[in-house]
This record gives C-alpha cells, structure tokens and sequence, in this order.
C-alpha cells in the first residue's frame, strides 16, 4: 500500500518534471497569411506570441513553402512605409507580441506555390530559449479586411 | 521739412490701410481657408501611365469618376496587400456604387511590375482596380504630383535584393479631380466606404 502511493507520487513528480521539460514557454497563436495575389512571389506571415516563460527572442523562422523567412518591422512615418530585416525578435517575459499587418510580420519569399485560402502550411519557428516551436498557419482570403475580423465589419 | 511730413502722411496711410485688410470681414475664417485654398491644389495632377493591356491613359481617362490613387509595388508583402484588400472591401460594401469610383494601383517598382505581373496582382482583390505602370520618369511625375516618396532600399534578403520604401497612402480625389482625403492601411473598410458615400452624394 505504502509502497503503491510512493510509487504513484513519484510517478506523479515524474510526470510534472516530464511535462515542465516539455511545455513550451511561448505560445504561438493564430499563426495566419493572407492568400497572395496571383504572380506575387512573396507574402507575409502574423500571428501572436505569448511569452509565459523568461525574456526570449525569435531568432529564425522557416517553412517548407517559403525560399526564405525573415522577420521584417514595417513603419510607417509621415506616410512613408519603411520595412526592415530585424535581426531577432525580442519577446519579453509575459507580455504578448503580435505580428500584424502594419507591424512586424515575417516576410515569406520565393515562394514555391501561391497560398491559396483555406490551406495551411507548417512553420517552425526558433527562439534563443524556448527551441524550435512547430506551428500550422493557415491562409486567410484576400478580401479579409483584418485579422480574425469578418469583412465588412465595423471596428 | 515738409517733404518729410508727406513721406510720414504715406507710412502713416499704408499702415493703417494694411491694418484695415488685416481686420477686413472679407477675410473670412483665416488660417483654415488659406489651408483649404493653398494646400488643397497641391495634390494630384496630370499624369501619362501605361495600363496593363499596353493603352496610355492619363488622368482624364477618369475623367468623373472619384479616383483612389494609391502608389505600391506587388513584392510588397504587408503594406500594399493590406491597403488593396481595404480597398476591395470597401468597394464590395459600397455595391453600385462602386461603378463612381475608380481606384488606381500605381507601380513604383516598374522593372519588377511588368504589366503581366501588374494585372495578375490587382484583378486578384478586385477587378475594378486598375494596375498602371510606366517609364520611370513618367512614373516619377506622377509621384511627384501627389507629392508621394520612394526609394530602394537594398538588403541581400529581399527578392532581387531590394525593398522599396513608398508613401503608403490611398489620396481619395473627387469627380473633378480634387483632393478629398487620404485613407491609410489602418483605416477600416468600412470607414472608407462611409466617407466614399458622402463624398458621392454631395457630387451627386
């Protein structure tokens, strides 16, 4: 009996220690892209970072459908809208980051095929602590006039 | 001496004369009008472009039609795609009358916007949105009259090694070609929709 209970909280201790090892510290979501016009050989890829863990940073992302991926900013100053390679993407402890049109974004080029709506795509993104995150984008319709809104909706 | 009283009579009538202008009923609100007046004519002008089936058509091609003048590149992955499917928004919300209005995609990266490429782009938000290229001085005229900024910038991680820095802003000019208002990749469909119907029936 003693032995049992031992035997269940170690297995209990075991598999916290095995699911803290395993949950990743930043949450990755609604990873999406906008479906491209056709002949554009390059898109760009949103979504929402939530950092649960320690201060991080985004230091690559790539994906199979995609030649290159790099996160770029764009602003935008009396304007005039300026993009830019960022180097990496910090990600403080426990704030969320969102990567939206007019803000960051990663920019996708070469592509290897349009990204047509209602598909999806696998992206792995890299960060300096949290390791390789696996995440499904999905590939909203042009005409979506913001992200997770319904077209034509008043804002 | 009495020649210089009459040049102190003068001063003395100018000063008062450009004191009564200053005051004068007639100028009206001040600093609003010169606005409205000065900087108003400022934007917009005659352009010469290419469409994409290969016609030239200039400014007075839209002769009557509201226009939506907006300046972009297709390699553009956020900011041109964003304003465009605002813009598509927009028009669909607007149903009929849509067929007032007439937006125009101008290409300020030519040699990568082929007209090939240009009509591809645009027809994929909306059919009714006309891609136009040029020669790179005819596209630079353009610019300049609507006083619209670009540029490569040059990053070996870009397609061709290039990104292009533009002013991202679609200049809304009324039937007669005037200059209305602006609307930015953050104003909402919607938004725009609304001010495209008072623009339209105030010219109606």
């Amino acid at each position: 009996m003693l032995r049992s209970i031992f035997l269940a909280a170690l297995l209990t201790v075991a598999g916290v220690a095995t699911t803290a090892a395993q949950a990743p510290t930043v949450n990755v979501e609604h990873a999406w892209a906008r479906a491209t016009p056709g002949g554009a050989k390059s898109a760009a890829l949103y979504m929402t970072l939530v950092n649960k863990g320690a201060d991080d940073r985004l230091v690559s992302v790539s994906t199979p459908v995609a030649g290159k991926a790099e996160v770029h900013s764009t602003t935008t100053e009396n304007g005039v809208m300026r993009m830019r390679p960022v180097e990496a993407l910090d990600v403080k402890a426990g704030t969320s980051t969102t990567l939206k049109p007019g803000g960051y974004h990663v920019m996708l080029t070469d592509l290897k095929a349009p990204l047509v709506a209602g598909q999806s795509f696998a992206v792995t993104l890299t960060f300096e602590n949290a390791g390789k995150i696996d995440v499904t984008a999905t590939v909203e319709k042009l005409g979506a006039a913001a992200p997770g809104a319904m077209p034509g909706m008043k804002m | 001496m009495r020649r210089y009283t009459l040049y102190a009579v003068a001063v003395a009538a100018v000063v008062a004369l450009f004191g009564l202008w200053l005051t004068a009923p007639w100028r009206g609100a001040g600093p609003r009008d010169a606005t409205a007046t000065l900087q108003a004519p400022s934007i917009g002008g005659p352009f010469t472009l290419t469409a994409t089936d290969g016609s030239t058509v200039t400014d007075q091609s839209y002769r009557g039609k509201i226009m939506l003048v907006y300046f972009g590149y297709t390699t553009c992955p956020d900011a041109c795609p964003t304003t465009l499917n605002s813009i598509a928004s927009a028009l669909a919300e607007l149903g009929p009358l849509a067929d007032r209005i007439q937006p125009l995609f101008i290409t300020i990266d030519p040699q990568r916007d082929t007209r090939a490429v240009l009509a591809d782009y645009v027809k994929a938000f909306d059919s009714r949105i006309v891609g136009l290229t040029g020669r790179p001085e005819q596209i630079a005229a353009a610019a300049k009259a609507y006083g619209v900024y670009y540029a490569p910038y040059k990053t070996a991680d870009a397609p061709d090694g290039y990104l292009m820095d533009h002013t991202s802003v679609v200049f809304v000019m009324n039937e007669e070609h005037r200059f209305v208002a602006t609307f930015t990749q953050d104003t909402p469909p919607a938004q725009m929709a609304d001010r495209l119907r008072r623009l339209i029936a105030k010219t109606s």
